[in-house]
């Protein structure tokens, strides 16, 4: 039985991992999520608090790629050394909310809350990310497309929490970019937003990983757009409404209308493309 | 498990704090709470607002969003405790540039900079606007905190002081800021007294539905945390208050039925920390939703009422009709015709409503934000059933206001929690409450036909606008009564009819909100001029000065007016029209896909209320041991009372400003100065403060046999006067006093003049008027629609500029508001309830604003001076979308101006 007034925060995974099976727990890390979803003085509910575990916060390169702990901060990421396939992950965090939201708002906690503007969504999409869940018996890799079902709904199971964000080394290649739209220049919440991967190797595009959030119940990646890419120049017009649209699914809201999103997602996308070119 | 209350350290000042405290509480509370660091303002509690932003390891994090553990251990800094010579730096650089008005998210911004400022010393305008793009100001429009942080770190930056002589002119920092800079200032929610029990409002969460509420009494028993249920059964007096007496009709506390989705039905009062955690899910009532209405639309043939007794849910019409209209509509040359639709638009003071109140003696004392002290105190007496010398009502510094403060908020319920309790209590709302509880600008839905001659000259107007006033009346009638009488624009329109219904719907109530509904009309107004314009063949600018009004102009309403500035006004703006039009077609030859478009529009306001008596009184006293004593009843909600009304009685009385000792406002200390309200302070307090000194010069005068006073100035005990080489030395401590403990005393009473209008609106609805133009440059995104404001022009007519830094920090702030009303500001209840849905301007939205002061005196204004805070929001959304028009053709009909709305007139228009 867990009172909705307990509060811990352990210093290790295994502690963690071990509090997290005895009851329901929320996991807080930024608390950029959890506090505006209460109006009360004190987080509402037992919680778990992860960012006293010192392993889970950082970037560290591995054989594999890099790896990226779930209580590392969008300002870590603005600060870090990373090669030019983080671009678009990087201007990612500059739009999230503002310095003070940077400062607190993690990565996995952008992934976990699964909202369908996510900002870190789409440009780790494009960098194949995988999410390393831990559980009291271990751990597993979902790839982020498979982690998030829907919206706010991920795969965690009641005793798991995601420990870490895997970065493969084949998808560190090329460049990135990222745009978001919204009605105002900071603190906003997009109406579309647009990431785009691009390696090019003698004048021709090899790899192209494109995705769109805020256009959908999930942020998507468009395999159909990016296999048009693939093999020639980059080529932004290749990028038409009528291939997006196919693969977006958005609503209308009170930021903007379905039909605006999808026109709006296409050009955005053709111009994340342009930036690469 | 460990024990449910942790201790944390708090490394602040060099000093270790050990706190006890839940480890999930929010930082912000530690603060303020634990440690009394209140240059911590809680505006949102959800990040999206940035006033509670504090260093933690010198890094800015919003402290609502940080659980107390983890800032344990670390350093902590807020506005107090931080490094003091950049704190002075910034906090001079503040004041010398008007950088702070209301104040409210001043220690927010100041963190936010200081981390600035430690890596970057000299920052550029990017760098400033990046670094404070999380804490939002809804007062200033940005520029002059852009301003003041880039000139902080600068040589020689002490606080600017007076030039000797008249003050009247000069650009003083505002009397009132220190504490608004050092963040001391007392706002609505940082002042209780010891004991204070905590009250919270348990709210409808339907649009309009019957309730009945269970037994409170064994609810109460089943939480020990609960000291008392307050329902309408503990409401002694009426349970009607309102703006507007014969129309009063909002229930402190809803009576079985609830008419818009917040509305409060009962009360909870108890100690804070228990109360505050109490989850009211469970409170005894039983809702019976009933159908509602939301929109105009809505309110069709068949629409139930939202009152039994306002058929056709119809608050109140307005009317002003001269010559034929219609006739001369028929017989023009050219005519335009629109429809445009506006939305409801939140006021978004950064402070929600938040005060205390306690007995002293029998007088029942509240400390709580307000625009209108007197008001809340007859009305809160009314419900209480109090007489009203038993109610004292101190306003707390507002944490702006902009007309939503003028009604009763939490007054009548502070003060029934203290009845039914006995003891001190408090009230805060949250940002949810604040945005479902208070008024709004209205919706309006307004059509109108305006026609011209061959050579552009206007020869009618027919306008009729339907306003959305939700759910009471509240402000609504002042709508329909001042749309009518503005609706023409300051132009001269010989043949006119302008008509306006304010319509109830179970929508928020909309009230005062900075124009009364006078910028929806103009929105009509002025875009439909761009549209004759064109048809006339004409430039749009030469349209406007061709139509202006000017001095000894009738009005629609029959009024013959003086002092008109606005042939001034659009003939400064002459060559920035120029160049910006020049500017805009060189970048348009070389783009495509974005273009440039540039706009203007003017505005007139009537300052005051409309058609009706309001007397603002002033005293000045000089005591004993010669102090003078300024008794400044109106409320400084950051536009600058304080300074200008002070600036004006020490130039009436001739004395250096630094002698006045500004008191109140307080209704146990001020005489009335009315509302804050109709850009009337400066204009109708400031001629009575004019007058009061006047009057307390000529007493001096006689007393000193001097005919006139070259020099005046008060030493302990001493006045002292002089007249050329006369002097005269008065013992003051020999002279007798008055009631007030005064040897000398004026007070002064100023009404403006006007007349009641009839049944055409003929009459004479105000005394002064201000005057206005603004250009707006834009660029659209063609295949975007977004649109970007590249630079405002802002020429209005202030008739004297009593304190230009602070007259320029209004058009500042107007501009910030209407360029969201134009872009970006669209309150649809139960959907935009807090500031992540709901989106005002950043600093990143401002573009910069050149500002021009026309001064055209006007004889019955305070040395010539006219109001001023409205009238600069009035032009700024009707510019803008006529820039954007110009850019890409779009005509924006429904506001705001979304990117998709945008592009869905772009492809209209083609």
């Amino acid at each position: 039985m867990t009172d909705r007034h307990l509060y811990q925060r352990p210093d290790t995974l295994n502690d963690a991992l071990a509090i997290l099976a005895s009851g329901n727990w929320q996991v807080a890390a930024g608390c950029t999520d959890l506090f505006p979803a209460t109006q009360r003085k004190v987080l509402d509910g037992p919680t778990l608090d992860i960012t006293g575990i010192a392993d889970l916060r950082g970037i560290t390169r591995t054989d594999a790629g890099l790896r990226i702990g779930a209580t590392t901060t969008w300002s870590d990421i603005i600060n870090a050394d990373l090669p030019a396939a983080f671009d678009g992950l990087k201007l990612a965090a500059r739009e999230v909310g503002a310095i003070q939201i940077q400062n607190r708002g993690t990565l996995a906690g952008n992934l976990c809350n699964a909202s369908p503007a996510a900002d870190g969504v789409p440009p780790l999409l494009v960098l194949d990310a995988q999410v390393e869940i831990s559980n009291p018996e271990g751990t597993r890799h979902l790839p982020l497309a498979t982690f998030i079902t829907g919206p706010r709904k991920t795969a965690l199971a009641q005793n798991e929490l995601v420990s870490a964000i895997h970065i493969p080394a084949a998808a560190m290649d090329g460049r990135s970019h990222f745009l978001k739209l919204g009605a105002r220049k900071y603190l906003v919440i997009s109406v579309a937003m647009t990431a785009a991967r691009i390696a090019v190797k003698d004048g021709v595009v090899t790899q192209a990983a494109l995705a769109i959030g805020s256009c959908g119940p999930v942020a998507t990646r468009l395999p159909e757009v990016e296999a048009r890419l693939i093999g020639q120049p980059i080529r932004p017009d290749l990028i038409t409404d009528a291939l997006v649209a196919k693969a977006i699914n958005p609503i209308d809201d009170i930021r903007a209308d379905k039909s605006y999103r999808k026109t709006g997602a296409t050009e955005l996308l053709r111009r994340t493309v342009e930036r690469l070119a | 498990m460990k024990d449910l209350a942790n201790e944390i350290s708090l490394s602040i000042d060099g000093d270790i704090h050990r706190v006890q405290t839940h480890p999930g509480r929010r930082l912000s509370e530690v603060l303020r709470d634990d440690l009394n660091l209140k240059s911590v303002k809680i505006g949102c509690d959800a990040g999206d607002c940035g006033a509670c932003t504090v260093l933690i390891d010198g890094a800015q994090h919003c402290a609502c969003l940080t659980p107390a553990i983890q800032a344990d251990g670390r350093q902590i800094e807020t506005l107090e405790t931080a490094e003091p010579q950049l704190a002075k730096r910034l906090q001079t650089a503040f004041l010398n540039h008007g950088a702070a008005q209301c104040g409210i998210c001043t220690p927010g911004i100041m963190m936010a900079a200081m981390e600035l400022l430690r890596a970057t010393p000299h920052p550029d305008e990017a760098q400033v606007q990046t670094a404070l793009g999380g804490v939002l100001c809804r007062c200033t429009g940005y520029r002059k905190i852009i301003d003041a942080v880039m000139a902080a770190n600068q040589d020689g930056s002490a606080l600017r002081i007076p030039d000797q002589g008249p003050v009247v002119g000069q650009s003083i920092p505002r009397l009132d800021g220190q504490a608004k800079v050092d963040g001391t200032e007392v706002f609505g929610a940082d002042f209780t007294r010891d004991g204070s029990l905590l009250i919270r409002a348990v709210r409808s969460p339907h649009y309009h539905a019957d309730f009945a509420l269970g037994d409170t009494a064994v609810w109460a028993s089943q939480h020990p945390a609960v000291l008392a249920v307050i329902t309408v059964r503990d409401i002694a007096g009426e349970n009607a208050y309102g703006v507007i007496p014969p129309l009063a009709d909002q229930p402190a506390l809803a009576d079985g039925t609830v008419r818009f989705l917040g509305e409060p039905v009962a009360l909870i009062v108890g100690e804070p920390s228990d109360v505050e955690a109490l989850d009211l899910s469970d409170f005894p009532v039983s809702w019976t939703p009933k159908p509602h209405l939301l929109t105009v639309e809505d309110t069709g043939d068949d629409a139930p009422l939202v009152h039994d007794n306002r058929p056709e849910n119809t608050l109140i019409r307005g009317r002003v009709a001269c010559g034929a209209p219609d006739e001369a509509l028929s017989d023009a040359a050219h005519v335009v015709t629109g429809r445009f639709e506006t939305s409801y638009v939140e006021h978004a003071y950064i402070e929600p409503e938040a005060g205390a109140a306690w007995m002293d003696g029998d007088v029942l004392t509240i400390q709580a934000c307000t625009q209108a002290p007197v008001m809340d105190q007859e009305e809160t007496a009314k419900v209480l059933g109090l007489p009203r010398d038993k109610v004292r009502i101190i306003p707390s510094v507002a944490g702006g206001g902009f007309g939503a403060k003028l009604d009763l908020t939490l007054q009548p319920l502070l003060g029934l929690g203290v009845l039914k309790t006995g003891r001190p209590c408090h009230m805060v709302f949250s940002r949810t409450e604040s945005m479902q509880a208070s008024t709004k600008r209205h919706p309006g839905t307004m059509e109108a036909s305006i026609g011209a001659d061959a050579d552009g000259r206007v020869t009618a107007m027919v306008f009729h606008g339907d306003f959305n006033t939700g759910a009471y009346a509240s402000w609504g009638p002042t709508v329909a009564t001042r749309v009518p009488v503005h609706a023409s624009g300051p132009y001269l329109t010989p043949n006119y009819r302008a008509t306006s219904r304010a319509i109830h719907t179970n929508g928020p109530t909309a009230g005062a909100f900075r124009g009364f509904g006078v910028p929806q009309a103009a929105i009509t107004q002025e875009l439909l001029y761009d549209e004759l314009a064109n048809k006339c063949g004409m430039d749009r600018l030469a349209f406007r000065r061709l139509n202006a009004l000017a001095d000894g102009d009738k009005t629609p309403f029959g009024q013959v007016l003086q002092a008109v500035g606005l042939q001034e006004c659009l003939d400064a703006l002459a060559p920035h029209w120029a160049r910006a039009e020049a500017a805009a077609a060189e970048f348009n030859a070389t783009h495509e896909d974005r273009k440039r478009g540039i706009g203007v529009a003017s505005c007139w306001y009537g300052c005051g209320n409309t058609a009706l008596p309001n007397p603002s009184t002033v005293r000045l006293g000089i005591t004993p041991n010669g102090q003078l004593k300024l008794h400044q009843g109106a409320t400084d909600v950051g536009q600058g009372a304080n300074t200008v009304i002070a600036q004006i009685a020490a130039d009436a009385l001739g004395i250096g400003i630094d002698h006045v000792d500004l008191i109140g406002p307080d209704t146990g200390l001020t005489p009335d100065c009315g509302k804050t309200s109709a850009s009337r302070q400066t204009f109708i307090t400031g001629r009575a403060a004019e007058a009061a000194g006047r009057a307390l010069r000529a007493a001096i005068l006689r007393l000193t046999n001097l005919s006139d006073l070259t020099e005046l100035t008060l030493e302990t005990g001493q006045l002292i006067a002089h007249q050329g080489t006369q002097k005269r030395v008065i013992d003051l401590t020999g002279l007798a006093q008055d009631a007030h403990g005064y040897v000398l005393c004026a007070e002064e009473t100023y009404d403006p003049p006007t007349t009641a209008l009839d049944e055409n609106g003929q009459g004479t609805p105000y005394a002064v008027y201000g005057y206005g133009a603004q250009i707006a440059e834009v660029e659209v995104d063609l295949k975007l629609g977004t649109t970007k404001v590249l630079h405002m022009t802002a020429a209005h007519d202030v008739g004297r500029a009593i304190n230009p830094l602070l007259a320029e920090g209004q058009i500042e702030g107007g501009i910030a508001q209407g360029l969201g009303l134009a872009l970006m500001e669209e309150y649809l209840p139960g959907k935009t309830e807090d500031l992540h849905n709901y989106l005002i301007p950043t600093i990143g939205d401002m573009p910069p604003v050149h500002s021009i002061l026309i001064e055209k005196p006007d004889p019955e204004g305070p040395m010539g001076a006219k109001g001023l805070g409205e009238h600069v929001l009035i032009p700024t959304a009707p510019a803008i979308l006529n820039a954007i028009r110009d850019a890409c053709g779009a005509k924006i009909t429904h506001l705001p101006a979304l990117p998709h709305r945008v592009m869905a007139a772009m492809k209209a228009a083609t």
